[in-house]
């Protein structure tokens, strides 16, 4: 591809007022075929957007006056106004909830991002074949509802697999429904599920690092751990951002993993966010309180997301 | 990692492609790079082995085999029992409960709930990123903006007024409630897909133009034809999303017409005895729902890698 359609890649978004003196002629239609052209978008956008109204906007009005409801599927939705988040703050199983969660966020976006950068490294130096890039695939694409089974299954109390090979090199207690280790082992089952995805996204990020600057850097004498922290690691930050970003909002939603692992045997050491969110509408019938407290999801999202990209400055490359 | 400064030699290989090492020898560095490399991929492979070992064991040797590698006596008949193949008593004397466990029909669902999903929405999807970019009109950014903004938002805040939704219609349980959510679009698909029609060169549609080819038909004959690729590779991403989905179809779905295979596993678990699970039944249950994702990523595990390759490039 030439530079010429990379460059119009990066500014696709145009205006769509003035046309500039120096813009590609032959894109701009004349007056009536920009009318043309808005029908046309508009047939297009036609079934996307419809579904974003129903789906998506209206739900999300909707969610909105559930939060400030008494509501419980059974009756109409009665308004209370802003007692729901009332109860909230003196609630504390939603902040017990939030703070396992975050923990999970924490430790498994860290395990997996340091672990992941090493893979990834590992993968750009022994130049891995595609077909072994894609075993890595693998946990990626089965249910986490499979995965939650399997792990249950080798770290049974009795005969799990895994569980007396960790006995048999001293590490003992590595059961799945350890209270104590619950938590943890759930961390490790998701590293395990996403590592080798975030070592591909990471690893086609490091694709893009110009060789001339490893040549460079081989030439001034640089050692390869060097060069992982001085030239890999600072060009690829666009790409750990948006992964980071990513796999923070993803941690915070984790639930198959709970629910199907146990939902059978219910540890209050593992009940994160979402499973409460689901247990209050679902089996509490609380709608208009589960409501409530996912707003305030939203919101904690919202702002640890915004942060997040002030401080990784997601948007701008040094590879410009 | 051990340092192996090979400057000169590094000067000289051609480059062949951008950023790559041109490694010579096996290094102590390199053999340990190897090493780790190996461990990774056994304990990344390995559980699934252990989940197809543990299908194949009668449920009588579950405890004596727990720790061979191959089962001392394969059988077939924990695959038998969950599709529904035997006899209640036939199920019962394999080791499962005896509660009817259907999971042909899961696997089915799964199917048709997937499949659907994912053609109709890149499709739909596709049309709108089109639109995105290359047609010019009123408010076209905002909408953009807005239509990305909704990537922010956790699933769950939705889920609930959707949920509600469907009862209201009287659409639970139905195949039509399971689909309707994703069915036209995501966030995601509209992203993806604009950033490739956004990279694809103009001068074909521009001398479609010329010829009189109205928007409409530049989109259809043209921009959707040459992008095969990566509308095949997003139509397989959703595939397999919707294949993992298990939250709304539990909520939305949860009757054995319309059950799909995540589902149906943790029914499963749940029937169950706490005490002593049904493990060979549920790791051929699992299995099963591991077979279909095992076949894309062998046939189309290289498109797949790609693509992770575009939107992390990018």
């Amino acid at each position: 591809m030439t530079r010429l359609l990379e460059t119009s890649t990066d500014h696709g978004r145009r205006s769509d007022g003035d046309d500039g003196p120096d813009g590609p002629v032959a894109t701009r239609p004349a007056r009536g075929g920009r009318r043309k052209e808005a029908w046309a978008a508009a047939i297009l956008l036609l079934p996307a957007l419809f579904g974003f109204a129903v789906f998506w906007i209206y739900p999300t009005i909707r969610g909105t006056y559930y939060s400030m409801t008494d509501f419980n599927l059974l009756r109409e939705p009665e308004f209370i106004g802003l007692e729901n988040f009332r109860q909230i703050a003196s609630d504390p199983q939603v902040w017990s909830s939030l703070r396992i969660t975050a923990v999970f966020a924490i430790a498994n976006i860290v395990l997996v991002m340091v672990l992941a950068l090493v893979l990834a490294a590992l993968m750009q130096r022994l130049n891995l074949k595609t077909w072994l890039r894609s075993v890595l695939l693998l946990p990626w694409l089965v249910p986490n509802v499979a995965i939650a089974l399997i792990w249950g299954w080798l770290l049974d109390a009795n005969v799990g697999y895994l569980k007396n090979l960790l006995d048999s090199v001293g590490i003992g207690g590595v059961t799945f429904y350890n209270p104590k280790a619950a938590l943890w082992i759930i961390v490790m089952i998701s590293v395990w599920s996403g590592l080798g995805y975030t070592a591909l996204l990471l690893y086609a990020g490091m694709l893009q690092v110009p060789a001339e600057l490893y040549e460079a850097g081989s030439i001034d004498g640089a050692s390869e751990t060097r060069m992982f922290f001085g030239i890999t690691l600072p060009l690829i930050r666009p790409v750990i951002a948006l992964v980071l970003v990513v796999s923070f909002i993803g941690s915070f939603q984790v639930f198959d993993l709970v629910q199907v692992g146990y939902g059978n045997n219910p540890i209050p050491e593992v009940r994160v966010i979402y499973y409460y969110i689901y247990q209050l509408a679902f089996s509490f019938h609380r709608m208009g309180y589960a409501s409530a407290v996912s707003i305030l999801l939203v919101v904690l999202l919202g702002a640890l997301t915004y942060v997040q990209l002030r401080i990784m400055r997601a948007n701008r490359s040094d590879l410009a | 990692m051990t340092t192996t400064t090979a400057a000169p030699a590094a000067v000289s290989t051609p480059v062949r492609q951008r950023s790559r090492f041109v490694p010579r020898g096996l290094a102590p560095g390199r053999l340990g790079a190897w090493l780790v490399l190996g461990l990774v991929i056994v304990a990344t492979v390995f559980p699934f082995y252990w989940m197809v070992r543990t299908s194949l064991t009668p449920t009588a040797d579950l405890i004596a085999d727990s720790d061979r590698l191959f089962p001392t006596d394969p059988t077939l008949v924990n695959f038998r029992r969950v599709l529904g193949l035997t006899t209640t008593e036939e199920a019962i004397a394999a080791g499962g409960t005896g509660a009817s466990i259907n999971f042909l029909r899961y696997t089915m669902n799964s199917f048709i709930f997937a499949g659907s999903v994912a053609l109709t929405q890149t499709l739909s999807c596709a049309a709108a990123a089109y639109a995105f970019a290359r047609l010019t009109f009123r408010g076209r950014d905002g909408l953009f903006v807005l239509i990305i903004a909704g990537l922010m938002i956790p699933g769950i805040f939705t889920l609930l007024p959707n949920f509600a939704l469907m009862r209201e219609l009287g659409l639970l349980n139905t195949m039509l409630a399971l689909v309707a959510p994703s069915l036209l679009v995501t966030p995601f698909a509209i992203f993806f897909l604009r950033q490739f029609f956004l990279s694809l060169p103009r001068s074909v549609e521009e001398a479609a133009m010329l010829d009189g080819v109205g928007p409409l038909g530049r989109f259809w004959r043209f921009a959707l034809p040459m992008s095969r690729g990566p509308i095949a590779t997003m139509i397989l991403i959703t595939f397999v999303g919707m294949w993992k989905e298990y939250l709304w179809p539990l909520v939305a779905g949860n009757s054995e017409s319309t059950r799909v295979l995540t589902v149906g596993l943790s029914v499963f678990q749940q029937q169950s005895p706490n005490t002593r699970p049904d493990w060979t039944g549920l790791m051929a249950g699992s299995t099963l729902s591991v077979i279909p994702v095992l076949i894309i990523l062998i046939f189309l595990g290289r498109q797949l890698v790609q693509s992770l390759n575009f939107s992390g490039g990018k």
